[in-house]
C-alpha cells in the first residue's frame, strides 16, 4: 500500500471517500474520458515521420496529393481507432470476466477465447482461405468463429444439470481449452511453411495497423452489443462478487446475470481479437490499475476501465510505433514487457 | 397465532435433491419437510452435519427452488415471485462470507439495497441514510469505510447482518451466524439479533449447531435428521434429553439454567 505513492493516494482518496456513487461516477468517467479523448486526438499527430497537421487538414490540396493527410487518415487514425476499440474491449470484458469467474486475476483470454480465434486464424493463415461475408475477411472471420466455438464448448461443459453455472468448472474448461487449442496451432504450424509461419506468429503477437476503417466498422457493432449488456450488469457483479449465493438472496437471477456476462464478455473479446489479434495483459493490468485508483465498485470500475483501456492500448501502440523508430515492435510486446511485471507485483502484493 | 402461522412463511411437502453429474439416483438433502414459521417469531434449525438445514434454508429464502413442495409467503408461492419482489421480504445471513474484491462495509451494507433498485439505478441520499443507520444498528457505524476484508470474523458477520437489514426484510434466514466466532462474539452477535428480532418484530430463522444459543434465542425448534423433519415445537418441549440422543447420538444433560434463564445443554457421552 505504501507503495502507492502519495499523490496516488490522495487521488484514490478524493475518489473513493464517502462521496455520494453518482459524484464518483461522473468525477471518473469526466476524469478517464478526458484523457481517453486526449489521447485519442494527440496520438495521431505523433509517429515516425512528422507531419504538418495545417497541411493535412487543408481541403485545398487534393488529397491523392497530400502526404500528410495521406499519412493521418490512412495510416494513424484508424490504427488509433482500432486500438481505443480493442483496449476498451478487452479492458471491459477483463472487469466482467474477473467478476463473473470471482477471480481478480482471471483475464479476458482464461476461458479460451482467444486461443480458440487463434486456431481459427492460423487455420486460414496457413490453410488459405477465401470466405468472406459482408465487411469481415477471412483471418478474422475465422478467428471470429474460432472465438465462438471455444466460447460454446465451455459454455456447455459449464452449465451444470440444473442450469447453475459453475465457476470452478468454467475456470478448469478454459485452461484445458487453452492448452488443447495452442497444442493444435503448434501442430498446424508445424506442417506449414516458413511464409505461412511466419505471418502466422506475427499475427499471434497482436497487430492495430488494420489497413483502414472496414475492419474497425465490422467489429464495432459486436463491441456495441457487448457495451449494451455490459451496462446493465454492474450491480449483479458487485453481488455476486460478495458471494453468488447472498446476490441471489438480494434479489439477483444469478444463472441469467452469469449467462449475459459469459456472453457479452466472450463477443467483446472474440471481436477485439477477430480484429487485432491477441492483445495480451490489457484485460489485467486495466481494471486493476482503475481500481487501486477508484475503489473496486464494479459501476465504476466498468465504465473507467473501458475508457482507460482505450488510452492505454493507443499509449502502448504509440511506444510501438515511435520506440525503436522506423523499426516497429508490436504492440503485444509492448503491452506484455509493462504488464507482465505489473502482474508479478499484483501476485506478491496479494499473497 | 394459529391464522398467522398457516398464512406467513411456510414449506409444503418440500424436497431437494443436489444435481450430481454422471450418477444416477439422488440423494434428498431435504424430503418432504413441512414447517410453518409465524411472523415474529424465533425459531431454529437443529441437526447434525448434513441434516439439510442449510438447504431447507435455502429453500425457504427462495435461493433454491424446491424439486416437489412449495415455499410460501404470505399465501403466494416463492418460486413464482420475481427473485427482486422476495428479496423485499427475505435476507439471508451466510455463515462465512468471503468477497472476491476489496469492498468496503458501506459498499457491503448499501448493496442490502439492491433489491429495492431499478437494475441500473445509483443508490441515492435515502438509501445511504438506511445503510448507515443499519450500521449503527449492529454498531459497526465506525467500520463503514473500511475494507471488509481487514475486519475480525465477529465484525465481518455484523456488517453482513447490517447489509441484510439495509433489505428492510421482514424474515431474516441465518446460517450458523455464529458458527466462526469466538465466545465473546457470539454474545455480540446473538444479543444483537435478540435485539432486532424484539424492536424491530424481524421474523428469524436460524440453523445452528449451537443448542446452547438456541435454548436461549429461540421460541421454536425444528429437529431434521437426514433430510426429514423430526420434531417441531416450542423449544421447552422439543429440546430434551430423549431428542439430543435421536438427534445426535449423544447423551446429553439437558436443564434448566436459572442465572441463564433458558434450558441449557451439557453432552455426556456418544451413545449408539
Amino acid at each position: 500500500m505504501m507503495a502507492e505513492g502519495a499523490a496516488h493516494t490522495a487521488l484514490h482518496h478524493a475518489l473513493r471517500g464517502p462521496r455520494p456513487i453518482r459524484t464518483r461516477l461522473v468525477l471518473t468517467v469526466a476524469g478517464f474520458g478526458a484523457l481517453a479523448v486526449a489521447t485519442c486526438v494527440l496520438a495521431p499527430l505523433v509517429g515516425s515521420s512528422s507531419i504538418n497537421l495545417r497541411r493535412a487538414l487543408d481541403s485545398s490540396i487534393p488529397f491523392a496529393a497530400n502526404v500528410d493527410a495521406q499519412i493521418l487518415f490512412i495510416a494513424r487514425l484508424p490504427r488509433v481507432l482500432a486500438g481505443a476499440l480493442v483496449g476498451a474491449a478487452l479492458a471491459s470484458s477483463g472487469v466482467v470476466f474477473q467478476a463473473l469467474l470471482r477471480n481478480p486475476l482471471a483475464t479476458p483470454f482464461t476461458l479460451g477465447v482467444s486461443a480458440g480465434a487463434s486456431l481459427g486464424a492460423m487455420l486460414v493463415i496457413i490453410l488459405g482461405g477465401t470466405i468472406a461475408v459482408g465487411p469481415w475477411s477471412p483471418v478474422p472471420l475465422a478467428s471470429l468463429a474460432g472465438a465462438g466455438l471455444a466460447a460454446a464448448i465451455v459454455y456447455a461443459l459449464a452449465n451444470g444439470p440444473r442450469r447453475v453455472m459453475s465457476t470452478t468448472v468454467l475456470l478448469l474448461a478454459g485452461v484445458t481449452l487453452n492448452a488443447f487449442f495452442s497444442a493444435l496451432i503448434v501442430f498446424v504450424q508445424y506442417l506449414a511453411d516458413f511464409a505461412s509461419v511466419y505471418r502466422a506468429t506475427r499475427w499471434l503477437m497482436g497487430d492495430l495497423d488494420v489497413g483502414g476503417f472496414a475492419p474497425i466498422l465490422a467489429a464495432l457493432p459486436l463491441v456495441a452489443v457487448a457495451a449494451l449488456i455490459f451496462m446493465r450488469l454492474p450491480a449483479a457483479l458487485n453481488l455476486m462478487g460478495v458471494d453468488p449465493d447472498s446476490a441471489s438472496s438480494r434479489g439477483v437471477d444469478v444463472v441469467r446475470a452469469q449467462r449475459w456476462a459469459f456472453f457479452s464478455a466472450s463477443l467483446a473479446t472474440s471481436a477485439a481479437v477477430a480484429l487485432a489479434g491477441p492483445i495480451g495483459f490489457i484485460g489485467i493490468v486495466v481494471p486493476h490499475l482503475v481500481r487501486l485508483l477508484v475503489g473496486v465498485d464494479h459501476r465504476i470500475v466498468l465504465p473507467a476501465s473501458a475508457l482507460f483501456g482505450a488510452s492505454f492500448l493507443v499509449l502502448c501502440d504509440l511506444l510501438a510505433r515511435t520506440l525503436l523508430a522506423p523499426v516497429e515492435i508490436p504492440v503485444g510486446v509492448v503491452t506484455a514487457i509493462i504488464g507482465g511485471p505489473f502482474f508479478l507485483w499484483l501476485l506478491v502484493r496479494d499473497a | 397465532m394459529a391464522s398467522s402461522s398457516s398464512t406467513y412463511l411456510v414449506a409444503h411437502e418440500v424436497s431437494y435433491a443436489y444435481p450430481r453429474r454422471g450418477r444416477s439416483g439422488t440423494a434428498h438433502a431435504v424430503d418432504g419437510v413441512s414447517l410453518a414459521v409465524p411472523r415474529g417469531s424465533f425459531t431454529g434449525l437443529l441437526g447434525p452435519n448434513g441434516c439439510g438445514k442449510t438447504t431447507l434454508l435455502k429453500l425457504m429464502a427462495g435461493v433454491l427452488r424446491p424439486e416437489s413442495g412449495t415455499v410460501t409467503l404470505e399465501g403466494r408461492v416463492l418460486a413464482d415471485m420475481p427473485r427482486r419482489t422476495a428479496a423485499r421480504h427475505l435476507a439471508v445471513v451466510p455463515q462465512d462470507t468471503h468477497p472476491a474484491f476489496d469492498y468496503t462495509s458501506l459498499e457491503i451494507v448499501l448493496m442490502g439495497r439492491h433489491p429495492h433498485l431499478r437494475p441500473t439505478q445509483l443508490e441515492g441520499p435515502g438509501d445511504l441514510a438506511i445503510a448507515y443507520e443499519s450500521l449503527e444498528a449492529t454498531g459497526t457505524l465506525h467500520l463503514a469505510t473500511r475494507p471488509f476484508t481487514s475486519l475480525s470474523g465477529g465484525e465481518r458477520q455484523r456488517v453482513v447482518i447490517a447489509s441484510a437489514l439495509a433489505q428492510q426484510p421482514d424474515i431474516l434466514l441465518l446460517d450458523e451466524p455464529t458458527a466462526s466466532l469466538d465466545l465473546g462474539y457470539q454474545l455480540e452477535v446473538a444479543s444483537l439479533l435478540r435485539r432486532l428480532s424484539r424492536d424491530r418484530n424481524v421474523t428469524m430463522v436460524m440453523a445452528t449447531h449451537d443448542l446452547n444459543l438456541a435454548a436461549s434465542m429461540c421460541d421454536a425448534l425444528a429437529l431434521l435428521r437426514g433430510g426429514r423433519l423430526l420434531r417441531h415445537g416450542p423449544t421447552s418441549e422439543v429440546l430434551t434429553t430423549g431428542t439430543v440422543r435421536e438427534l445426535y447420538d449423544v447423551e446429553a444433560d439437558v436443564h434448566f439454567h436459572q442465572a441463564a434463564g433458558h434450558l441449557t445443554v451439557t453432552p455426556v457421552r456418544r451413545v449408539g
